[in-house]
């Protein structure tokens, strides 16, 4: 039976102590009257647009109540356009297909800026064995939490002489503490048993070390959820022998990347897992690890990027916005289609086009 | 799995006359490799803690046995900080290395205080040793759920993330500083390509974030393009961390020899012995300036086996033999490393973390046989 995330609904009021407490869901006018939500939506570039597109589709043969508002949004942008940012901060949900980040060159990554604008502190990636997937590794059930505005992404570089070159990694209490917390509130409400924290405290002693403080003080309220700590290069090494001792890992920014596409990848790869990026406020539900072949131009010509990824976040996004019934019969549907295993885009082991991928999963839509 | 044996020693025959360090040795070995067989080569071992004195007995018996012109200089961790390194390693040992310029170690438990600096960080930052390589094929006979891995992970090992450069800006704020310097990519660069034509492999992948780390990343990458222009021969690619990651846990077959910065070395070089077994099976070598080697078993002291005769040598044994590879004692490096592979491969004699029940000593003598 798969686990159902539940999203940032109940937390913003339970870190909130002015609020009263009785209320749990975030107060979004319900659609009584049949009247869709609108959600902002970002194509981006390379196979962005090929998978939401995809989304589109089959939001459309569902009749979901929800409608996009669509935004043209291009990786090598200087900045993300302020109506884009306005839409999202109006409709507080957004759905992101992927932006190609320049490699090298002056132009800082939109994925990151937008994070940063929009305060999306934690990105979440559910890593999880389907059946019907083909891999080396099963029992692997892993939900990856990554603290997303600080770290090594602070973007604070600067050439000290010709030839040496500082970066900034940046840690702060406030920011642990509140990732500390979304990761063992999330543990507490999906009835998840053990948390993870995975640092380097070995050698970066300060800047570690107050992430993990952090951590073991969250820890001590939450009795119920196991704790436990584990340097970032065994835990990569134990990822690949013995994957099935993880349950949640909450991680700073840097390590959370790889961690989070270790994870993806023993558990059948970038192209299936969900995920999304929350906030207090606003969460965008995009593939779940780093897109790693956005760009590829060959995937983008031939069309046969894998939609399955975008589809279960678009499932969470349904979720989030409280529409339990259509998120589960969409992920039921694109679960059945990977189970047959006839319609299965390249990057798994298939050769069928996006499209076909789609008409797939819209004929299983009961 | 008899394949994979044959293909190692075709392409160690390949590398036959070319040496693992640096040019500079060249000159070295090329005036001793006549006095080899007469003269003994000094080098210096660190037997280390926990299981160290045992793996390293084997170690000494093997060697032995297959009559390697080796004498050992022991050298050991002193219980009290020497003032002149600030650790607890003596000078005398790192002057030892540095005379020899070659050396085989243990595993060292750092002492857990403070006061003092971690003993695998001074022997780094004495000796200079740059660059850690680490050799990561699938062991024909021990089966993992990788079975056709066959790369080379090279890590710069003296900057970047681990300067060790931190400070508390104010209550609550933390900053650590990441040094990417032109010099030390450069060096890296430059043994990373040298290695690989000096061992017949095609492809050199630099491993990067530098999409988001543009300034140090990006100079990282400067330095090994310009490295790359020199060797037209040889294949090179960029990849970013972070799809490097997921393509290793997918199909690491599509790797060849990887150079990368400090931390993402780390973390890459670890993800690739779990693909193979785990680091008691992974044979390690320091680089340092002025062609020093240092080959190191990167494994705990685990503590909780050592004196019961139930440590499994090959972690450190495989370390040797890259050892005799930089020394130039490439049929001596050859047998044992053949005489290792097929002891694993043959299965009767196997340690406890390989699923065997055999001793130390059982399946040291295992490798005799073999030889």
């Amino acid at each position: 039976m798969s686990r159902r995330p539940l999203l940032n609904l109940n937390l913003k009021h339970l870190f909130s102590s002015t609020r009263s407490r009785s209320l749990t869901y975030v107060p979004v006018p319900r659609p009584v009257d049949g009247t869709a939500r609108p959600v902002t939506l970002i194509p981006g570039d390379g196979i962005g647009p090929l998978v939401t597109g995809a989304v589109e589709r089959v939001m459309d043969a569902m009749h979901a109540p929800v409608y996009f508002e669509k935004y043209e949004v291009r990786g090598d942008m200087n900045t993300v356009p302020p109506e884009v940012i306005e839409s999202i901060r109006k409709n507080k949900v957004c759905l992101k297909g992927g932006l190609r980040t320049p490699v090298g060159g002056g132009v800082s990554s939109l994925n990151v800026l937008l994070r940063k604008e929009l305060d999306l502190y934690a990105s979440l990636v559910h890593c999880i064995n389907l059946p019907g997937l083909p891999t080396r590794h099963d029992k692997v059930d892993i939900v990856v939490i990554r603290e997303n505005t600080e770290g090594e992404y602070s973007g604070l570089e600067h050439e000290v002489v010709p030839g040496v070159v500082e970066s900034l990694k940046v840690i702060t209490k406030f920011c642990s503490e509140r990732i500390a917390k979304y990761a063992f509130e999330y543990a507490y409400l999906n009835n998840r048993k053990k948390v993870t924290a995975v640092h380097k405290a070995n050698i970066m002693k300060l800047a570690d070390g107050l992430f993990l403080e952090s951590c073991r003080e969250v820890a001590s309220k939450y009795p119920g959820i196991q704790y436990n700590e584990m340097i970032v290069d065994n835990c990569s090494m134990q990822l690949v022998s013995k994957p099935e001792q993880f349950d949640v890992m909450v991680t700073p920014n840097l390590y959370g990347n790889l961690i989070a596409n270790t994870a993806a990848g023993i558990a059948g790869g970038t192209g299936v897992m969900p995920g999304g990026n929350v906030g207090f406020d606003y969460a965008i539900f995009e593939q779940g690890a780093s897109a790693g072949n956005v760009g590829n131009e060959k995937i983008v010509e031939q069309r046969t990027a894998n939609p399955v990824a975008l589809l279960l976040s678009s499932a969470m996004m349904l979720r989030h916005l409280q529409f339990p019934s259509f998120a589960d019969r969409l992920d039921a549907a694109v679960k059945r289609v990977i189970a047959q295993g006839k319609y299965q885009a390249g990057d798994v082991g298939g050769d069928s086009t996006t499209e076909e991928v789609v008409d797939a999963v819209i004929a299983n839509i009961k | 799995m008899a394949s994979q044996i044959v293909r190692r020693i075709a392409r160690s025959s390949r590398s036959k006359y070319a040496s693992l360090g640096n040019p500079s040795l060249l000159d070295r070995s090329c005036s001793q490799s006549a006095a080899s067989n007469s003269n003994l080569i000094r080098a210096t071992l660190f037997p280390g803690d926990g299981i160290g004195p045992e793996i390293a007995e084997s170690v000494k018996q093997v060697f032995k046995v297959a009559e390697v012109p080796i004498e050992w200089e022991e050298h050991y961790v002193g219980k009290e900080v020497d003032p002149r390194t600030q650790s607890f390693l003596t000078w005398e040992s790192l002057e030892s290395v540095r005379r020899n310029k070659v050396g085989l170690k243990g595993p060292m438990a750092t002492p857990i205080g403070k006061g003092h600096r971690s003993l695998n960080l001074t022997l780094r930052k004495e000796l200079n040793l740059y660059a850690n390589v680490r050799p990561c094929y699938s062991l024909p006979g021990y089966k993992t759920k990788y079975d056709d891995v066959d790369l080379i992970t090279i890590r710069e090992n003296t900057e970047g993330e681990y300067s060790g450069l931190e400070h508390q800006v104010v209550r609550g704020v933390v900053e650590s500083v990441k040094i990417i310097t032109h010099l030390a990519s450069l060096r890296v660069a430059e043994y990373a390509f040298h290695y690989a034509k000096a061992h017949g492999r095609e492809r050199v992948t630099a491993v990067h974030k530098a999409n988001i780390m543009q300034k140090t990343d990006g100079l990282f990458l400067k330095c090994c393009r310009e490295v790359a222009e020199k060797y037209p021969e040889i294949k090179y690619e960029e990849e970013v961390i972070d799809n490097c990651c997921m393509a290793l846990v997918k199909d690491p077959s599509t790797f060849d020899v990887l150079v990368m910065p400090n931390l993402y070395g780390d973390i890459i070089s670890d993800l690739c012995a779990g693909l193979i077994g785990g680091l008691g099976l992974t044979p390690s070598c320091n680089i340092g300036e002025g062609g020093i080697a240092l080959a190191e078993a990167v494994h705990g002291s685990a503590p909780d086996i050592a004196g019961k005769n139930l440590a499994n040598p090959t972690a450190l044994l495989l370390s040797g033999v890259s050892m005799l590879h930089h020394l130039n004692l490439h049929e001596k490096a050859d047998q044992i490393h053949d005489a290792i592979l097929k002891t694993i491969a043959e299965g009767k004699f196997r340690t406890g973390d390989l699923g065997g029940k055999s001793t130390t000593t059982d399946f040291t003598n295992a490798i005799c046989n073999h030889l």
